[in-house]
């Protein structure tokens, strides 16, 4: 799964998240989405981090962010 | 990582159940929806900062934990279905009277977060003389002011807060101080008043100034939670539509000019100890 999760319904191609993408991983999309807008795809998910600059960019709070956990972490998480 | 993102990182873990899927196991949400946000889609224009700025407000309604402890106060302008978007109690108030609203609400109900969410159009031309009364009488209130520059909902027309020079519907040849005066800056106005407890200023133009503004936005809170009088936080927001501009360059222009004339910063803080975030 992609550390980068965007809801293509949500996006209004601002393009904020893609000028903001330190690692240029995102693009905006040749398709359109229900609303008639250019969404912004991850077009290179080898590149992405899960920076969330772009979600902390997005007016939309149209991107969620996820980012792998140290296996030692994660086992003391799920202990509670 | 940021004071902000740790605290997302506690709200995910008490929901983490919620991700079943299998793919997700090494992986773990640190950036969503905040829950005080509703899934109803903004109605903004594309690049606007109010949905931003709704995010940041709705991820401190959570960090706080006032969802079901909160009031707020929506203006007349582009943010005038704001109630639409927060999962908390919402009054619609009169062009300019959301500080006068709030003060009632606040005064009968003085255990609830009360905020009001404003802009330039709203607070510093038609409601200058509430928000003015209200700090002067030192509301226990918190008031979130988007300034744009420009009457977006309307048409583009000139603000009291447009800067010199600036062209809009209302001032095509650029805003000409002789006849219309100078743009109104709110902070420094309000900072001689004694009833303010916090007043600052920040530009949402970079992920830097969107934590920034978090910061801020948590000193205005606790102006009103901790009793010390009314705090603002001010964000220099694009217009990328009425001005005329791509949302890239909206920001630019916000970080070369718009700064010139509102500079950032904090311009009263008389909250005593460290933020308790």
């Amino acid at each position: 799964m992609d550390l980068c999760q965007i809801h293509a319904d949500r996006c209004k191609g601002c393009e904020l998240c893609v000028q903001f993408c330190p690692k240029h991983a995102l693009e905006m999309s040749e398709e359109r989405n229900a609303a008639g807008y250019h969404p912004a795809v991850l077009a290179h998910p080898e590149l992405c981090n899960g920076c969330a600059m772009c979600a902390q960019m997005c007016p939309e709070t149209g991107i969620e962010i996820y980012r792998r956990q140290k296996r030692a972490r994660q086992d003391a998480v799920n202990q509670g | 990582m940021t004071t902000a993102m740790n605290s997302q990182d506690g709200m995910n873990k008490q929901n983490g159940g919620a991700v079943a899927s299998e793919d997700l196991v090494d992986l773990k949400c640190v950036f969503e929806r905040p829950k005080s946000l509703s899934d109803k889609p903004f109605h903004y224009c594309p690049g606007c900062s109010h949905g931003t700025y709704h995010r940041l407000i709705a991820e401190m309604i959570d960090e706080f934990g006032f969802m079901d402890n909160t009031v707020g106060i929506c203006p007349v302008g582009c943010a005038v279905f704001a109630y639409e978007y927060f999962e908390t109690d919402m009054i619609e108030a009169s062009h300019g009277r959301a500080p006068a609203v709030a003060t009632g609400v606040k005064r009968a109900l003085p255990d609830r977060f009360v905020f009001t969410y404003q802009g330039d159009g709203d607070l510093a031309s038609i409601g200058m003389g509430e928000i003015i009364h209200a700090a002067a009488r030192g509301e226990r209130i918190t008031v979130f002011f988007v300034n744009n520059g420009i009457f977006g909902m309307t048409g583009g027309q000139m603000a009291p807060t447009s800067l010199i020079g600036q062209r809009t519907t209302t001032s095509v040849q650029g805003r000409d101080p002789r006849t219309t005066g100078h743009p109104i800056k709110v902070c420094e106005l309000l900072s001689s008043l004694e009833g303010v407890a916090y007043l600052a200023r920040v530009a949402l133009t970079s992920p830097k100034n969107i934590n920034t503004c978090r910061k801020y936005m948590r000193k205005a809170i606790r102006a009103q939670t901790e009793d010390v009088g009314l705090g603002l936080v001010e964000v220099l927001s694009p217009c990328p539509v009425q001005w005329g501009m791509s949302p890239g360059d909206a920001l630019h222009h916000i970080e070369e000019d718009v700064v010139k004339e509102f500079p950032p910063g904090e311009f009263v803080d008389k909250l005593a100890g460290p933020v308790k975030a």
